[in-house]
């Protein structure tokens, strides 16, 4: 019993990852009818909004303290970052501390403005074009994206840590009445996992409850039709595409506490984020979600010891299986509407 | 010709006299020039130019005819490799048997992928054949490697031991890939004056094999069954109106593509005789896609193009360091060269791929056709500019002859 609801927790957050780029990818499916392969590039630019913004605090200034010495007898330098000396050392040191939360801040303007970039710069002039061109342009953006990362921030993964008042695990089987140590979960996934729900929250009531939601939800039903009405559906489809860029991008700020953030971890998401678009349903944002949360509770199932000693290397494969199963079975996906990408 | 049309035959001489004689001019600088770095010609670039060539032109008869973008076509390149990995390991290392293995394995490989995988099409074709790619990556990588059952030497890669039967290895023979005794490695050189032109058993085999899938290619293009391929990529659904199915056709293309990545497998590895995972990961099935569309895909020489553009990319355009570049810019004032050399540096050496990335959406946005669409184009602006030289009363007329359709080269 313990170790299934330790599986279930150790699914939630990468689920919570899944979930988050699928139902970016989903929307800009839905409002704009392409298939973005540069999405992935989204969530890893996210991710380097923290590093970056991490670097940039951190930034400090060299003083040679003479009172103290080094090992070798020569006087220590001593690195303050600009942000302690300017706000004193306690909230400087916290702001420091502090840089990953901080990053959402920052980087969703600059994934918006990223994501209004790319929409009118590229995609625009793909809507016409066949779904393989829309696919090959864009991963063909995907590797430009990463290779302008690579050159920045190189190829070997950054640490960037969590503040640390979330380092550390809580004891989750103590609160259930099991024995101590049995399930343990660090805090950061948790808050990662909270925050992924808030996100997704975020967007369904933005479109189910703000006028703008309900045309964006008109205009994908209907393009036409809205259009129509007089209603410019074009700049709004724009704007949901920085709020999907925005989503992968936050996405990618919060996951990098869990997994440092190098720049071909968006082309691995990707692939993965995709089959779950796939099973989900292409253009069904609740079965994005849902095919999210699914496939990270499946794949954490599947490395189980038991699991990988019963079919061995059953929790590499599993994601990909069920894919194929489910497209095999339920062309639509989960939870797929009727009439989408289905020549 | 050989049963070609006379603009294929000449397509296909053309393309033999090209591989024949890619040792000499592939190495169009002296050994001891400054840009004999440029220089291809050595015998292991030489080998995956025409390797992967047979790679790209066999997916090539799958998406350029029948639109159906595959992005797992790495795993039978792997398939195939290890395959003939396994042949040399069992058998010795003749390359006959493990080739014709690599081609026999992908084919079932293929057959069992396509007939799953063609039940959808478009994006879902792609995603699955992804799919069936990277769980064949996972389980090559790691399951397939277990003591009982060693059947791919996991992250090492699957090589030959002294220990491993090789029955029909004997005394005499070479210890690495040979042909009936002529080892894949054998290269003679050629010294004319301050050139050296290196002909290596390797090259010239995988060659001939690329020539005759070539050929077989061009026989596909053009024959009934490549025109049902055609009628797939324009609109299968009328084709099933017409009362035709499509499937048997689709799956015949992917089969055959299947193959064709097989055989490149196995040529890889009748090189080199080591077989790793990696070459089944979803990169390099990316990779093959973006040589066909580079080049052209639908085309016949595109993908070739492609492949040989790329992989120069791969081993040419990467070792241009700063040292070189500075070299070059030598004659400039200091802080101009260090300038142009500062802008130029993320595009090339390690940040070769950015390029790559760049030029390639370049051509999916603006030449949809690849590079062979780019010459056929620059051809008919200079055939339309020298008609206007030649004098203004036939400009109207040769403009006209300009916007008919015509026959699209290939």
């Amino acid at each position: 019993m313990d170790s299934i609801i330790l599986q279930v927790l150790n699914g939630l957050d990468k689920g919570a990852a899944y979930a988050l780029i699928a139902l970016g990818l989903t929307l800009i499916f839905g409002t704009l009818g392409v298939v973005n392969f540069a999405h992935g590039a989204l969530f890893m630019i996210g991710a380097f909004c923290a590093v970056f913004l991490q670097r940039v605090l951190s930034y400090s200034r060299i003083s040679i303290d003479e009172s103290q010495k080094d090992f070798l007898g020569n006087p220590l330098k001593v690195e303050t970052p600009f942000v302690e000396i300017w706000f004193g050392p306690d909230v400087g040191g916290s702001i420091v501390d502090w840089s990953v939360p901080l990053a959402i801040l920052f980087a969703i303007p600059v994934m918006i403005a990223v994501g209004f970039a790319m929409e009118r710069g590229l995609i625009k002039h793909f809507y016409k074009r066949p779904h393989a061109d829309q696919i090959l342009v864009t991963f063909g953006l995907a590797i430009v994206l990463q290779e302008i990362i690579k050159y920045f921030y190189g190829a070997n993964p950054i640490p960037t840590p969590s503040p640390e008042a979330f380092i550390g695990s809580y004891d989750f089987g103590v609160m259930l009445g099991f024995d101590a140590n049995r399930i343990i979960y660090p805090y950061w996934r948790m808050i990662y996992f909270a925050f992924a729900m808030v996100l997704i929250f975020g967007v369904f009531a933005f479109l189910q409850f703000t006028t703008f939601g309900m045309v964006v939800r008109a205009g994908m039903a209907d393009r036409e039709t809205v259009g129509l009405l007089g209603i410019d559906i074009d700049r709004r489809f724009t704007i949901m595409f920085g709020v999907a860029a925005a989503v992968a991008g936050l996405a990618g700020v919060m996951y990098t506490p869990i997994v440092p953030p190098n720049y071909h971890m968006g082309m691995d998401f990707l692939v993965l984020s995709f089959v779950v678009v796939v099973v989900g349903g292409m253009g069904s944002l609740p079965g994005a979600v849902l095919a999210g949360f699914l496939l990270g509770i499946l794949e954490s199932f599947a490395s189980t010891t038991w699991a990988t000693t019963t079919l061995p290397g059953i929790n590499q494969i599993i994601i990909y299986l069920v894919a194929i199963i489910v497209l095999l079975t339920r062309p639509r996906g989960l939870m797929g509407r009727r009439g989408v990408m289905e020549e | 010709m050989l049963g070609l049309k006379h603009k294929d035959a000449t397509l296909f001489l053309i393309v033999a006299a090209l591989a024949v004689f890619a040792p000499f001019f592939m190495n169009p600088f002296p050994t001891d020039s400054g840009l004999a770095q440029f220089n291809a010609g050595y015998p292991d670039l030489m080998q995956k130019f025409v390797i992967f060539g047979v790679f790209a032109i066999g997916f090539n008869i799958l998406f350029g005819l029948t639109g159906y973008l595959s992005f797992g076509h790495a795993a039978f390149l792997g398939v195939g490799s290890y395959s003939c990995v396994w042949m040399f390991k069992l058998l010795g290392y003749n390359v006959i048997p493990g080739i014709l293995l690599s081609v026999a394995v992908s084919a079932v490989f293929a057959l069992l992928i396509g007939i799953i995988s063609l039940r959808r099409s478009g994006i879902y074709f792609s995603i699955l054949t992804l799919a069936f790619a990277q769980m064949s990556f996972a389980l090559a990588y790691s399951v397939l490697s277990n003591p009982a059952f060693n059947l791919t030497n996991g992250e090492t890669g699957l090589q030959v031991y002294s220990s491993d039967p090789q029955i029909f290895h004997r005394e005499g023979l070479p210890d690495l890939p040979h042909l009936f005794g002529l080892s894949m490695r054998a290269t003679s050189t050629l010294d004319v004056g301050p050139w050296s032109f290196q002909f290596n058993a390797g090259y010239y085999l995988c060659a001939i094999i690329m020539l005759a899938s070539f050929y077989l290619a061009i026989r596909i293009f053009r024959s009934p069954f490549g025109m049902m391929l055609r009628a797939v990529k324009s609109n299968q659904q009328r084709m099933n109106y017409t009362g035709l199915n499509s499937k048997p056709y689709t799956l015949a293309a992917f089969v055959i593509s299947g193959m064709y990545a097989g055989l490149a497998g196995g040529l890889l590895s009748a090189v080199d005789p080591l077989a790793g995972a990696e070459r089944m990961q979803w990169t390099a099935s990316g990779e093959v896609v973006l040589m066909t569309i580079l080049g052209g895909a639908g085309t016949l020489i595109g993908p070739i193009l492609g492949a040989g553009l790329i992989k120069y990319f791969e081993n040419i355009f990467s070792k241009i360091n700063d040292a070189v570049l500075h070299q070059w810019f030598a004659l400039l004032p200091d802080g101009l060269e260090n300038a142009v050399v500062a802008v130029i540096h993320p595009f090339v050496g390690k940040g070769w791929h950015l390029t790559l990335g760049l030029l390639f959406m370049i051509v999916v946005i603006f030449l949809p056709g690849g590079l062979v669409e780019g010459g056929q184009r620059l051809g008919r602006a200079l055939m339309a500019a020298r008609a206007r030289l030649r004098g203004g009363g036939r400009e109207a007329k040769s403009g006209a002859a300009d916007g008919q359709p015509g026959t699209p080269a290939e």
